[in-house]
């Protein structure tokens, strides 16, 4: 067991390597410098860029500005192009912003696409079974910042809450329970929103496992057993058909900073996708290679995390 | 007693039929998904006739800009007196209304079909090409060692990387350090999603090669790249036809979400996505400059992902013709 997390976590050390060279590889020498981002400005000489691209040794070999980007992140010196603040504490402060949105997200992914999937999968072919596959489907096919406009004008219309933002501007000296309100209608919409497509695909997941489990033998002598129908479906088959789900838990801990940018963007939501989006639009690179390091790590560790899992959960499974 | 014999022989001896015609018929099954191929096949039809009217024999020009018409409702007539007769909708009315410029949104919706779907057609045949030629070389020279690894370990660990990488964050990126340009979107949506597909051509090419067709086609002496190409990749097609028909209706929305974030493909080109995006700023003054892009957008991705999920369920082995 010990051996095999070793391994692992050896393995993805050296992938983690590869891909933090390609993306500082794409991002360097794809056309356009930090020091361009403003071309028309009269005030910037060429000697003016040319101290600026200096100072951010953007003047040095393409090896050499790796060598810097790695030594500086680990050491936390590293320093954003655009005000110079650490880029770490930047993150993290965004971050913060970034995580109950995405908590509550996976939260109502998994509350809702559990119940649907596993009544589909049950009444196979009935009314529920088909609206729902066809729901899941228009879900899934909808553009989500389309979605989100009609839910914010219909929110706005007919409940009067307030949607965009983290909280509503001049709430500060209300009393807690006030500004706690707000907050959380702030929060639901957003979350919902970004919950959406991910819960249609989840519960189709759902539905296929558990129609795979239900024709199972173990199923009918369960039945045969005389077992009320409840335990047969949630003891014996839930249980069995849970297993490839804890794979898609692991891998959807990335989703905390990629799958956010339309979703922050729209509710003005400070997270880490507009962040991450911001730095694009200024030519940041220590923050957009950052965020992209960051994600690679999140990756590599939920799979990792997932293949412990399995191997601790499943004991079909032996090293 | 006779009749019951001939029936019997032709119980017997049914009538050939290819796997594609059989399959075909699971497909015809399923009507959601049957009655999909047919609209795309429509869709298709009109993205062309689409193309010809607006840029070849010009009826629907989304060109002409009429700025004491801006903001018209759709099914208004025209009836203006300022605009100038030569620059009038054709026949007569706006169907589909017009936007903050005057221009004939019907016009720009049918100009942005076929822009739409040839942005959605050619990031899947990049997607296609390159999942298909890397999918094809782990999977026929696996074995071979370069060094100490294998070819199949390098692709494949290649395709971990890729795998590991924010796909939309990644697009976003070098689309926007990139100078704006529909055939960069193309390439990059192409160049961020083989994945998948390389994983299900290497699968298939597993169980392939070792199967005795592919050992005749060797014993003859034919070229290692025609046999991989010409004999095998057409027996591994199923997978690949179902992810590219799903593949295009992602690159489609992902098309619009990159103009939602003002990355997508530049005006004077309209595509659905462009078009919606810019309405979205009227929302309230002419809502239909949304809703109708919204929802076109809505119901081709929701028939190619019916007609992808259909021949998915088609081309499982476990389903057999019953009847």
């Amino acid at each position: 067991m010990v051996n095999f997390i070793l391994r692992n976590i050896w393995q993805r050390i050296i992938l983690l390597i590869f891909i933090s060279i390609i993306s500082h590889a794409i991002v360097h020498l794809a056309p356009g410098e930090p020091a361009l981002v403003d071309p028309s400005n009269p005030r910037m000489k060429a000697e003016d860029i040319q101290r600026i691209r200096a100072a951010f040794h953007l003047d040095e070999p393409l090896h050499m500005q790796y060598v810097y980007w790695v030594k500086d992140l680990f050491t936390g010196e590293l320093k954003s192009f655009k005000d110079n603040q650490p880029v770490m504490g930047k993150i993290w402060e965004r971050f913060l912003n970034s995580l109950p949105l995405f908590v509550i997200a996976t939260f109502i992914t998994w509350c809702l696409a559990f119940p649907v999937g596993i009544r589909a999968a049950v009444h196979r072919d009935s009314t529920f079974d088909r609206s729902s596959t066809f729901v899941s489907y228009a879900l899934i096919s909808i553009p989500g910042f389309f979605l989100s406009y009609l839910v914010i004008i219909f929110m706005v219309k007919t409940f009067n809450i307030p949607v965009l933002g983290m909280r509503t501007f001049g709430l500060e000296d209300a009393s807690f329970l006030f500004q706690s309100m707000d907050r959380v209608w702030h929060l639901t919409i957003p979350a919902l929103m970004s919950a959406i497509a991910g819960t249609a695909v989840l519960s189709r997941y759902v539905r296929s496992q558990m129609s795979e489990v239900l024709h199972q033998d173990y199923m009918r002598t369960a039945r045969a057993k005389g077992l009320p129908e409840d335990q047969v479906i949630y003891r014996h088959g839930l249980r069995n058909a849970l297993l490839p789900f804890i794979t898609m838990f692991g891998l959807t801990i990335p989703g905390l900073i990629g799958g956010s940018v339309i979703f922050e963007q729209i509710f003005s939501w400070p997270g880490m996708g507009r962040l991450g989006y911001e730095a694009i639009l200024a030519r940041d690179f220590p923050i957009i290679l950052t965020l992209n390091f960051m994600t690679a790590v999140l990756v590599l560790v939920g799979t990792l995390v997932s293949d412990i899992l399995y191997a601790v959960v499943d004991p079909r499974i032996k090293f | 007693m006779n009749e019951s014999i001939t029936i019997l022989e032709t119980d017997a001896l049914p009538p050939s039929k290819g796997l594609f015609q059989e399959r075909w018929d699971i497909l015809k099954r399923n009507t959601m998904a049957y009655g999909s191929f047919w609209f795309l096949m429509s869709l298709l039809a009109l993205a062309f006739i689409g193309k010809v009217l607006t840029r070849y024999i010009v009826v629907f020009d989304p060109k002409i800009v009429r700025l004491s018409e801006k903001f018209l409702p759709p099914l208004t007539a025209f009836t203006s007196s300022i605009t100038p007769k030569e620059d009038a909708p054709a026949f007569g009315f706006y169907l589909f209304g017009t936007d903050e410029l005057g221009r004939d949104v019907f016009a720009r919706m049918l100009e942005g079909t076929s822009v739409s779907l040839s942005v959605g057609f050619v990031a899947v045949g990049i997607m296609l090409t390159v999942g298909i030629f890397f999918g094809g070389i782990a999977g026929y020279y696996g074995r071979v060692k370069i060094g100490f690894v294998t070819v199949d370990a390098i692709i494949m660990r290649f395709v971990d990387i890729m795998l590991c990488f924010p796909t939309f964050f990644l697009i976003l990126t070098v689309v926007a350090l990139l100078p704006p340009s529909i055939y960069n979107i193309m390439i990059v949506i192409g160049l961020t999603s083989w994945m998948g597909t390389a994983r299900f051509v290497r699968a298939e090419f597993l169980s392939l090669r070792d199967q005795d067709f592919v050992a005749a086609a060797r014993s003859q002496a034919i070229p290692e790249w025609r046999i991989i190409f010409i004999h095998m990749v057409p027996n591994a097609i199923a997978p690949v036809l179902v992810s590219a028909t799903l593949g295009v209706a992602s690159a489609i929305l992902t098309e619009s979400a990159l103009s939602f974030l003002g990355f997508g493909v530049q005006p004077p080109d309209a595509t659905w996505g462009n078009i919606l995006s810019d309405g979205k700023n009227f929302l309230f003054d002419a809502p239909w400059l949304t809703f109708i892009p919204g929802f076109t957008i809505l119901l081709v991705v929701l028939a190619f992902n019916l007609c992808g999920e259909g021949l998915r369920e088609a081309f499982n082995p476990k389903l057999k013709t019953t009847s």
